[in-house]
């Protein structure tokens, strides 16, 4: 008895695996490398005040960040973004299970819950600052509030739509309820769950990003601002791109742990194209 | 799973159940009928009560919150009563200049939306429906996608002051992404047997353009608009706040300044209300689209 | 009285939908040796779903009882395991094979060897020894339903209920599928409650076969197949008794559709 999946392979020709790596790194590297070009030329050629040419904001961004200002505001910042997400999901998965498996909770506060995910979440910052005053807990908290209600209502919705042939087979088999919350439930909401942390993800960013630089007197933010304010255009720079790459640096995070917690839900779909 | 509800059977209690199997000799022929009884209708009861729940919620949030307040459980200055902030509210809505930054702040949502839509679905279908173009851009599009588009707002700042433009440049360039990619995927869902199809029938590029990659892609185009939507609002709204352009988000920001914060409270209640209201349109818009339509689409980040 | 594992009683369940009270089964009775492998027949629409999932549990009926060796059903009792009909959506995707084999084994209290030596058992059973490690959804229709029966044999219960587990399978698949039932009940003494709507199946399987008549639905025959046990699928099919048994079964049901047949003692 073969498997569906055996198929005859040959090995590859080793000069072909080479071009195409190269052809791939090509790829990769190609767009940004003639995007970056174009750029710097374009700076020596006709510089603008605000839009320096990319060796001026590397230079820059080597001379702020590495160094001190790391240690006082950067990490701070991404410590208080990371517990913040921590707690976002964690919260949001918990209650988001909670409310809906338990049919009446659930329709009692859908209503209230949709309204809260629909006020834009920096709108928050100032209610916030006036409960908490400008300190940390209040930094990690309007993180929070803010970004919670995606990956809450994602959760809702996924633990109440479990298949029903898959719960007749767990009640069959007389599994317990904490098996079934385990072992069924959670991993068949899974997908939903994880669309919701995606954007809790990045909702968190952008309220970190506005409470830093328009409320706070320190952080990655508060620096990005002040160097804008005081004209201090290459330096402003570096730190978007410092901000880019923490963008950047969550979603391939994100990635990694999605393909490996969703592996069985990709491999679903790649058969259902094929 | 229905509730046994017995109402009347034609069928005595005589049962036929043995454990001795019957022979090969039938019985004799007779009519048989299915019992179909008085109808019940338990649909509206179950919606009745969901709509008595939800309410109760609400209100039970604003009872919560009256009570937090009038109980002095936190001190007024930083949390108003809901009754107050509601009559705040009325005030507010009595007053034109509250209805003419709620225009402002839905013109350059309006604006941006558009704008962003436009490119979106451009640029989407241009480097969608070109293989080259497609992995030539992928890394850029994967590094530039996650910069949070508020980083930009001091940069733009700079370059704009305080004026629509600025706020228009960070709104843009959030939705654009937003559109994009659904674009990419929608026209990556072409069904490779009704494109192979079209071909051997001869159909021309602005034919299968038409008739097969415009329909498959419209519903993906219909969701990225409407999470461009939602961005476009929150954005909106944080660029007014920030940068300082006329628009609800300033009136917040000036409010919290002074300590006025029952306005505080009360603007942030309107912009829930705008949220619902452009989320319910354009789901409806979208849901219409999708009708015919069946896939699951990954939702995308601000 | 012969060794009864299950016993149906005057089962009767009734539906309500909003297009109206459906009466799905009216008065269904059998009982059920143990080792013994009872086919269910019956028109499309009689219930047949109902009813197993009656005897299994996950339904209440509206009137009636189900007892299992002795105990009365009223939820899923622990010594009974079912196929579905559907295996894409009954077995676990985040599962692996063995994944899906063990689930049901693991709230049982048993050591680790144990646990393992009945899946390896199972998985044997089936032929699927080298998918252990494979998903699924990796794996063809015919051999996922080959995991979910492994699971339920794992499970080692008392009665195996199948629920027209080779309706979504093709023609030859189902025959290799029938032939591993006949050799789990023959060579383990499985007792099989088997629900189909293939005629040929039912005779070619069951030691019994129960004909179902027409909503609202009781027991419209209760046959004995007297072919002998050792089956395979062509010899069997081939001989005259199987044809006449066939035959006769699909009468039976050609009257339950026409809604001929008439029940005694009304």
């Amino acid at each position: 008895m073969t498997l569906y999946t055996s198929t005859v392979r040959t090995a590859r020709r080793p000069s072909r695996i080479w071009t195409k790596a190269a052809g791939s790194i090509g790829f990769a590297i190609g767009l940004p490398l003639v995007l970056l070009v174009v750029w710097g030329i374009w700076g020596t050629l006709a510089p603008a005040t605000f839009f320096p040419g990319p060796l001026t904001i590397l230079d820059a961004f080597v001379d702020t960040w590495i160094g001190p200002a790391f240690v006082d505001d950067v990490l701070p910042s991404l410590g208080r973004l990371a517990l913040a997400i921590v707690l976002s999901v964690g919260v949001g998965i918990a209650a988001g299970t909670v409310i809906g498996l338990t049919r009446w909770l659930r329709e009692l506060l859908e209503p209230l819950l949709e309204f809260f995910r629909a006020i834009p979440p920096p709108v928050l910052i100032p209610v916030f600052v006036a409960l908490l005053g400008v300190t940390d807990t209040m930094k990690v908290v309007v993180i929070v509030f803010g970004s919670l209600w995606p990956v809450l209502l994602n959760t809702v919705e996924g633990v109440r739509a479990t298949d029903s042939v898959m719960t007749e087979t767990a009640r069959s088999f007389s599994l317990t309820r904490s098996q079934r919350l385990f072992g069924l439930v959670l991993p068949a909401a899974s997908p939903r769950i994880m669309a919701g942390v995606r954007q809790t993800l990045s909702v968190a960013l952008i309220m970190m990003v506005i409470s830093e630089m328009f409320y706070s007197s320190s952080g990655l933010g508060f620096q990005i601002a002040y160097f804008q304010r005081n004209y201090l255009i290459a330096e402003m720079w570096s730190g978007i791109v410092l901000l880019g790459l923490v963008g950047v640096l969550l979603a391939v995070i994100f990635s990694i742990v999605e393909r490996r917690v969703l592996r069985w839900y990709h491999g679903v779909k790649e058969v259902e194209r094929a | 799973m229905p509730h046994p509800g017995i109402r009347s059977s034609p069928h005595g209690p005589a049962s036929f159940g043995s454990d001795v199997p019957m022979t090969l000799a039938p019985p004799a022929p007779v009519h048989t009928s299915t019992v179909v009884v008085a109808r019940r209708r338990r649909h509206p009861a179950r919606l009745v009560r969901k709509i008595a729940l939800g309410s109760l919620g609400i209100v039970g949030f604003l009872g919560l919150w009256q009570l937090v307040s009038a109980l002095g459980l936190v001190r007024a200055s930083s949390l108003p009563s809901a009754v107050d902030t509601f009559a705040q509210l009325g005030v507010m809505a009595r007053d034109l200049e509250f209805w003419r930054n709620i225009g402002r702040t839905m013109t350059t949502w309006a604006i941006g939306l558009v704008a962003a839509g436009v490119l979106g679905i451009v640029l989407g279908a241009i480097v969608g429906l070109v293989p080259f173009l497609r992995r030539a851009t992928h890394t850029t599009v994967e590094f530039l996608r996650p910069i949070p588009s508020v980083a930009l707002i001091p940069l733009a700042i700079l370059a704009y002051g305080i004026q629509m433009q600025a706020a228009l440049v960070i709104v843009v360039y959030a939705c654009f992404w937003q559109v994009f990619v659904q674009v990419l995927y929608g026209v990556a869902d072409i069904d490779t047997v009704a494109r192979d199809t079209a071909r051997s029938f001869g159909l021309t590029r602005a034919s299968r353009l038409r008739n097969l990659v415009l329909p498959t892609a419209l519903p993906y185009v219909m969701t990225g608009l409407r999470l461009a939507a939602a961005v476009a609002l929150i954005l909106a709204i944080t660029a007014e706040m920030t940068i300082g352009n006329p628009g609800l988000g300033r009136v917040i920001f000036q409010a919290s300044n002074v300590g006025n914060i029952t306005t505080v409270y009360a603007i942030v209640i309107v912009t829930g209300i705008l949220g619902l209201i452009v989320n319910l349109v354009f789901r409806l818009i979208e849901r219409r689209s999708l009708s015919w339509h069946q896939s699951v689409r990954g939702e995308e980040v601000l | 009285m012969p060794d009864t594992l299950l016993q149906v009683d005057h089962l009767k369940k009734v539906y309500e939908s909003s297009t109206g009270d459906v009466e799905a089964i009216g008065d269904i009775g059998f009982t059920m040796r143990r080792g013994e492998l009872v086919c269910i027949v019956g028109p499309s629409g009689c219930g047949k779903t109902t009813l197993l999932k009656c005897i299994a549990g996950l339904l209440k009926p509206t009137a009636g009882a189900v007892i299992l060796d002795g105990s009365a059903v009223t939820g899923p009792p622990p010594n009974m395991a079912l196929v579905f009909q559907e295996y894409g959506r009954s077995l676990y995707p985040w599962l692996t094979v063995r994944g899906n084999v063990e689930l049901p084994l693991k709230h049982k209290t048993l050591t680790r060897a144990e646990r393992d030596r009945l899946i390896d058992d199972a998985l044997a059973a089936v032929g699927l020894e080298h998918a252990a490690k494979s998903y699924p959804w990796q794996l063809s229709g015919g051999m996922q339903q080959r995991v979910a029966i492994a699971r339920a044999v794992a499970y080692q219960p008392e009665v195996l209920i199948m629920d027209e587990p080779f309706a979504a399978v093709d023609a030859q698949t189902r025959a290799d599928l029938e032939d591993l039932v006949r050799r789990l009940h023959l060579e383990r003494g499985m007792s099989i409650l088997f629900v189909t709507h293939d005629i040929d199946e039912s005779v070619y399987l069951g030691e019994r076969v129960i004909v179902l008549s027409k909503s609202p639905t009781w027991v419209q025959e209760d046959l004995a197949i007297d072919l002998a046990p050792d089956r395979d699928q062509i010899t069997t099919r081939a001989l005259p008794r199987f044809t006449e048994l066939r035959t006769h079964v699909y009468e039976q049901i050609q009257r339950a559709k026409r809604g001929e047949a008439v029940r005694p003692g009304v």
